[in-house]
């Protein structure tokens, strides 16, 4: 056994105390760790294994690597002031943003900022908060996208309300928000989930398992095997799913948004996936984590096992990958040339959004500023 | 309120506090139908203090509706309807109740347009019954006013009169940025002849409850006829108090306290909230920022003492009164 086995985890360590067999809470899989199609896993709807479909999927999910890699390589630099990373975690971001129609409601933390991205926002404007400004740099209603939450959980009843909200006004909208393991011992998820349940509200509930909230490791957050156990306890589905397998992820979050679409009410979904960097740039994990862990799981990359299913199936090649490392390589120079340039910052703005009217007292304090800043 | 319903409105009769509150809802309701009315008990019971009382039959339970007994929960759905284009009027049952819901308030609620650039406003209005002086059980009389004026983002209101409990409800929907309306529990069932629709100001403006020329007692919410009492008390010894009711803490109006203050040069601030830290400090500051050569004796407070709020039977003691606002005249008028 080894303990990096999450699995093998389970039994060494819960199976005592587990209120469920360990293998109920084997996440739901199509491929293997090494891109093979696995006995009995989920069996999805054809279009959802369509070659040029799952390329384009492939796609996405190189594309928010080097986006990731990027943005990883710009708070290096000092252009970002802080930057929480996905990688490794790049199933479950394509996955969501995939799932999701123009009209539906997107719910982000600030580790996915590649969904941000991939929704269409450019790199540059859903980078902004990251850079160091009180903003979130894009408009949410534009983009269906709410601005990165960084309270743990707070967004989950903000998903309650705008799936409320499209319900009541008899939109066809669902609101899909994600949470970390972490977000799962906070009161606003249990509180944003029972009131999904009661309202039966059309909003799918995306937790990212990465098995870390900064430093603490999932067995000191819950003594649960399955967060994804907790949905019965609402009154809802809840569904365990390798979030490393992008086939599997598609499946299961189509049946769940088109469940809420319809007026089935809301689905716990937890993503079991891993987070290879560390919380941030500003983090140490090697204070708190062995590098073997951490190599168990690039061997379980997303992107290498699809990749592996596509090139058995010759949907992808030599040629393509290198077709798509061109694409990469052109967004990334792209972003590099628009963050070159440190953005001018106007003392004003600050005044100009707290309230729809300026208060006389801000007013106020706008001149002081103004009048300090005209004496240097 | 539309043009020409001055003109339609009803004849003045007497009418609760609570009912002109349960009158505002309704008025907006119906000429809104993306304003919805949700908190605990506030369907078919019509709330604990029956302000709500008939909109669920009204406008049917898509329009007004109970919760789960969860305040973030309340609060962050309502963020979440407004970013969709609701106006969400939601009630906290009591003062104390509304704690759950401060991480929502202080992080999202007030934030939200400033962290979108504007692009994102959200039109909640939080209804919050506080105070004491019904005899409450523990958490059941606090007065949380200056945690929320604390935060920028919000506007904070309170009427003290039936009159202005509609009329700032009014402009509390209608406002684009979330109000956090304080309803003076005590007050609920004091009774004024009002014609409704009733305006009597925007959001931001305080009002002259009774004009005076020796000191100005500045307060709001329940201390307001506790002050006109005092000012009752006062005149027939000859010392003419003017009664100054903020009514709006977040805007405050700087320049209405400024202006009375500057008259009279003494001024008594007085409220129920806990003193220390309380808002009444805010207002002496300002007044002594303000008016400092025009003050003929020290500002001072008459605040709730530095105590949680007490039990029913000791609240008479901690409840500032007309006696302790005397009090606080004969300092200021014996000190010039």
């Amino acid at each position: 056994m080894t303990l990096l086995d999450l699995s093998a985890r389970d039994r060494e360590g819960k199976a005592a105390t587990a209120v469920r067999p360990v293998w109920d809470s084997e996440p739901l899989r199509y491929l293997d760790e090494h891109g093979a199609p696995v006995e009995g896993g989920i069996r999805p709807a054809p279009a959802l294994l369509d070659p040029a479909a799952l390329l384009r999927g492939y796609r996405a999910l190189r594309f928010a690597r080097a986006f990731d890699t990027e943005a990883t390589n710009l708070v290096m630099q000092g252009r970002l002031a802080v930057y929480p990373s996905c990688r490794g975690q790049e199933a479950c971001e394509v996955a969501a943003v995939h799932a999701l129609e123009e009209q539906d409601w997107l719910l982000p933390t600030y580790r996915d900022s590649a969904a941000l991205v991939l929704r269409g926002i450019p790199a540059v404007d859903a980078l902004t908060l990251l850079r160091g400004t009180w903003h979130c740099g894009y408009d949410p209603k534009q983009w269906r996208t709410m601005p990165q939450c960084t309270p743990l959980a707070t967004q989950g009843p903000h998903a309650v309300g705008l799936g409320l909200a499209a319900k009541l006004a008899g939109d066809p909208a669902v609101a899909l928000c994600f949470f970390g393991d972490g977000a799962t011992s906070e009161g606003d998820f249990h509180e944003a989930a029972n009131s999904a349940a009661v309202y039966q509200a059309p909003v799918v509930f995306l937790v990212q398992n990465n098995q870390y909230a900064i430093s603490v490791p999932l067995h000191k957050q819950t003594h649960a095997i399955s967060l994804a156990d907790k949905a019965s306890g609402y009154g809802m589905p809840g569904i365990r799913v390798d979030g490393n397998d992008l086939i599997a992820m598609n499946a299961v979050l189509a049946e769940a948004v088109r469940r809420a679409r319809n007026g089935g009410g809301p689905t716990l979904i937890e993503a079991v996936t891993y987070r290879v960097q560390a919380h941030t740039n500003a983090d140490d994990a090697a204070r708190y984590r062995q590098s073997a862990e951490v190599e168990y799981w690039r061997d379980r990359d997303p992107i290498d096992r699809l990749g592996r299913y596509l090139t058995a199936l010759g949907a992808l090649d030599a040629a393509v990958e290198a077709e798509i490392d061109e694409e990469c390589e052109r967004y990334c120079e792209r972003m590099r040339a628009q963050f070159a340039d440190e953005p001018s910052y106007d003392a004003d703005e600050m005044f100009e959004h707290v309230y729809d009217e300026m208060t006389p007292q801000l007013k106020a304090q706008r001149e002081m500023l103004r009048a300090e800043e005209a004496a240097k | 309120m539309s043009p020409g319903t001055e003109e339609i409105s009803a004849p003045a009769a007497p009418l609760t506090m609570a009912k002109a509150i349960n009158a505002a809802l309704s008025d907006a309701m119906a000429e809104d139908d993306k304003v919805v009315v949700f908190g605990e008990d506030v369907g078919a019971l019509g709330g604990v203090f029956r302000v709500t009382d008939g909109l669920a039959a009204k406008f049917g339970d898509e329009r007004c509706f109970d919760t789960p007994l969860a305040e973030a929960s309340i609060m962050g759905t309502a963020i979440g309807m407004a970013v969709y284009g609701f106006k969400p009027v939601v009630e906290m049952q009591f003062d104390a109740f509304a704690y759950p819901a401060f991480e929502q308030v202080f992080s999202h609620l007030a934030k939200m347009r400033n962290r979108t650039r504007g692009a994102v406003p959200v039109p909640v209005v939080v209804r919050i019954p506080y105070g004491g002086g019904i005899g409450g059980v523990e958490h059941h009389s606090d007065s949380s006013e200056s945690y929320f004026a604390h935060t920028p983002g919000l506007h904070v209101v309170t009427p003290a009169t039936v009159e202005d409990s509609y009329s700032l409800l009014r402009e509390a929907i209608d406002s684009p940025d979330p109000v956090i309306f304080f309803e003076p529990k005590r007050l609920y069932w004091s009774k004024a002849n009002v014609a409704l629709p009733a305006r009597t100001g925007r959001i931001g403006t305080a009002a002259v409850r009774r004009q005076g020329t020796h000191a100005t007692l500045v307060c709001y919410g329940q201390t307001v006829p506790v002050c006109m009492a005092a000012a009752e008390q006062a005149a027939k010894e000859g010392i003419e108090l003017e009664v100054l009711d903020l009514r709006s803490l977040v805007p405050l109006d700087d320049e209405a306290i400024e202006s009375s203050v500057g008259r009279t040069g003494r001024a008594i601030v007085v409220h129920e909230s806990v003193g220390f830290g309380g808002f009444g400090a805010e207002v002496a500051a300002r007044i002594a920022e303000r008016c400092f050569y025009r003050l003929e004796a020290p500002v001072t407070r008459v605040a709730g003492l530095d105590i949680p709020f007490p039990p029913p039977k000791y609240e008479h003691w901690y409840l500032p009164d007309a006696d302790r606002v005397l009090d606080a005249v004969d300092r200021a008028m014996a000190a010039g």
